[in-house]
């Protein structure tokens, strides 16, 4: 059950997807939310939605994946589309039914909507599918450099974000363990009503909070014997470095974000 | 004797359908009778904590049956909590799993699910902090307070206080320090001398091993190599070696000595038992 999160999941391989800079692809996936964002019409998504496709024939990620990775968000979804099936008001109603009436552009606003959410949600996943974590979290590190002299920790928040994802699989294995040892003594974690299956959870989130200080105590103290110390003066082991492909494809972005909204200006 | 589990045709494949397939136990049968202290070893990765994980009904065999007392456990799926009753699970490193305030509610939490209440419990829970040394001074303390060792003895008698009909052990010596291991091995060979409960031990220390089971199981690479009580298991400490696994230090001794020509019986596993071998041979012959 808890092996079906996909968060942060990295499929390796070596397409032009995954070879693109960190960075370009953070960058890209910027421009592509504010495109999604600025899309009116059935032209404007459709050039959306075929750049995204585009792309996950380029990265060779499943399909199926990708589609596996809505699942979390499904209530999200259907509960943004049924609320704006329902409740939108307009001008002319294809259906009345008691209190629940479907205005045309109630239908308009439902099916864009969701197709919003899911293509922001595939789109950013493509990128979290492409990329390492350690390398994602590296190239938001540069991104924000210059934040660095507003006095903001940029490398200590990179670090948490690094650590973070880290020790996502380590704990959701250890809670597989805990929960495996306590049914042994008998929990139930199924039946019983809200409070009762909320009260149940205790015997794994003891175990598992006392773990994950454990865990973050020990990690600290073998940092500090590796005379770690943040990260002024810090090199890097792997220096970033924009190709002439991570050019084009910003290039590509920035132009197809500008047509998106020179179209959407029109209403399309 | 009568088996209490039955272990038929066992099999565990994991992520079917998957490129990552794999069998973690194939096609393991064996019996476990009433009363027996059977230890189970094997490598890391030979799929022992797989195979323990189905005896109590926490994983589903892909195919093949346990039976207790000559029951499938999977004939009513939701009875299961049942099973997990009559066979109680340590896992490695039980300390974790402690969560209560008190040792004493920590102890308390397997025989509360089983319903037990008021004097029953109180009994339960007392009965089994005795059995694993945990004084009755400790048992209103925080379980965190406690030392690494003694955290372990009560997150076994945790499980002990559900009075199991079969005790599974998964490697309960792992990260004491030697007296700690000898001291809880004692409390667990006085628990089945006292209370004839069976008892699976799995550990991968063949000293250990040796030292305290009725029969023994090794497990190689998901299947079972051999089965046997220790002195026939140890007699072919040439096929463990050289399948990887470790035969006690002691039957090393021996069939180093044998090597050199002494007439003696390679098969022992306990130093009294060659102490004595070599005595018999000294008296009788002068060879040492």
């Amino acid at each position: 059950m808890l092996k079906d999160i996909t968060l942060g999941q990295y499929f390796p391989g070596n397409t032009v997807a995954h070879k693109l800079d960190p960075r370009t692809k953070i960058l890209l996936v910027v421009l592509y939310i504010v495109a999604l964002f600025s899309a009116k019409g059935v032209v404007t998504y459709a050039i959306i939605a075929a750049c995204l496709a585009l792309c996950v024939r380029v990265s060779n990620v499943g399909v199926k994946q990708l589609v596996r990775g809505l699942k979390p968000v499904l209530f999200i979804i259907l509960f943004t589309g049924i609320l704006n099936l329902f409740f939108t008001p307009g001008e002319r109603y294809l259906v009345e039914w008691g209190v629940l009436r479907i205005s045309d552009t109630g239908l308009r606003n439902a099916v864009f909507m969701v197709l919003r959410i899911m293509l922001l949600i595939m789109g950013t996943f493509l990128m979290t599918y492409t990329t390492s974590p350690i390398s994602l979290t590296d190239g938001l590190e540069r991104l924000l450099n210059g934040l660095k002299k507003l006095r903001v920790p940029v490398h200590e928040l990179a670090m948490m974000m690094s650590i973070a994802l880290r020790f996502i699989p380590t704990l959701i294995e250890e809670t597989d363990k805990i929960m495996s040892a306590q049914k042994a003594r008998g929990a139930d974690f199924e039946s019983g009503n809200l409070i009762q299956k909320a009260k149940a959870l205790i015997p794994i989130l003891v175990p598992l909070f006392i773990s994950a200080f454990r865990r973050a105590d020990e990690l600290a103290t073998a940092m500090e014997c590796r005379c770690y110390h943040g990260g002024e003066g810090r090199t890097k082991l792997h220096v970033l470095k924009y190709e002439r492909r991570d050019y084009v494809a910003l290039t590509i972005g920035a132009v197809i974000l500008i047509a998106v909204i020179v179209l959407a200006r029109f209403g399309l | 004797m009568e088996p209490i589990l039955q272990i038929k045709n066992l099999t565990h494949t994991y992520g079917v359908g998957t490129p990552f397939q794999r069998s973690a136990v194939e096609d393991i049968t064996f019996d476990v009778y009433n009363g027996e202290f059977l230890g189970i070893i094997g490598h890391t990765g030979s799929g022992k904590s797989t195979l323990i994980q189905h005896l109590n009904g926490l994983l589903k065999p892909t195919s093949g049956q346990i039976l207790l007392h000559g029951r499938d456990i999977w004939a009513e799926p939701k009875k299961i909590r049942d099973v997990r009753f009559k066979v109680g699970l340590v896992f490695q490193y039980p300390e974790y799993q402690l969560f209560e305030e008190t040792v004493y509610k920590d102890i308390a939490f397997g025989p509360m699910n089983q319903g037990k209440r008021g004097e029953e419990l109180d009994h339960c829970v007392r009965e089994a902090a005795r059995l694993v040394g945990v004084r009755d001074d400790q048992l209103e303390k925080s379980p965190f307070e406690l030392s690494g060792g003694q955290k372990r003895r009560v997150a076994l008698a945790g499980v002990m206080a559900m009075e199991p009909d079969v005790l599974v052990l998964d490697e309960p010596t792992a990260g004491l320090d030697p007296a700690g291991r000898e001291n809880l091995m004692a409390n667990i060979r006085d628990y089945h001398r006292n209370k004839g409960k069976t008892i699976i031990l799995v550990s991968h220390s063949m000293d250990e091993i040796a030292r305290n089971v009725d029969r023994i199981l090794v497990l190689k690479s998901a299947r079972v190599l051999m089965s046997g009580a220790p002195s026939e298991v140890f007699q072919q400490a040439g096929e463990l070696l050289s399948a990887g696994l470790d035969v006690p230090q002691i039957t090393r001794v021996a069939r180093v000595l044998k090597e050199r020509g002494l007439p003696i019986d390679p098969a022992v596993y306990t130093v009294e038992a060659l102490e004595e071998q070599l005595l018999a041979l000294r008296k009788g012959g002068g060879v040492c």
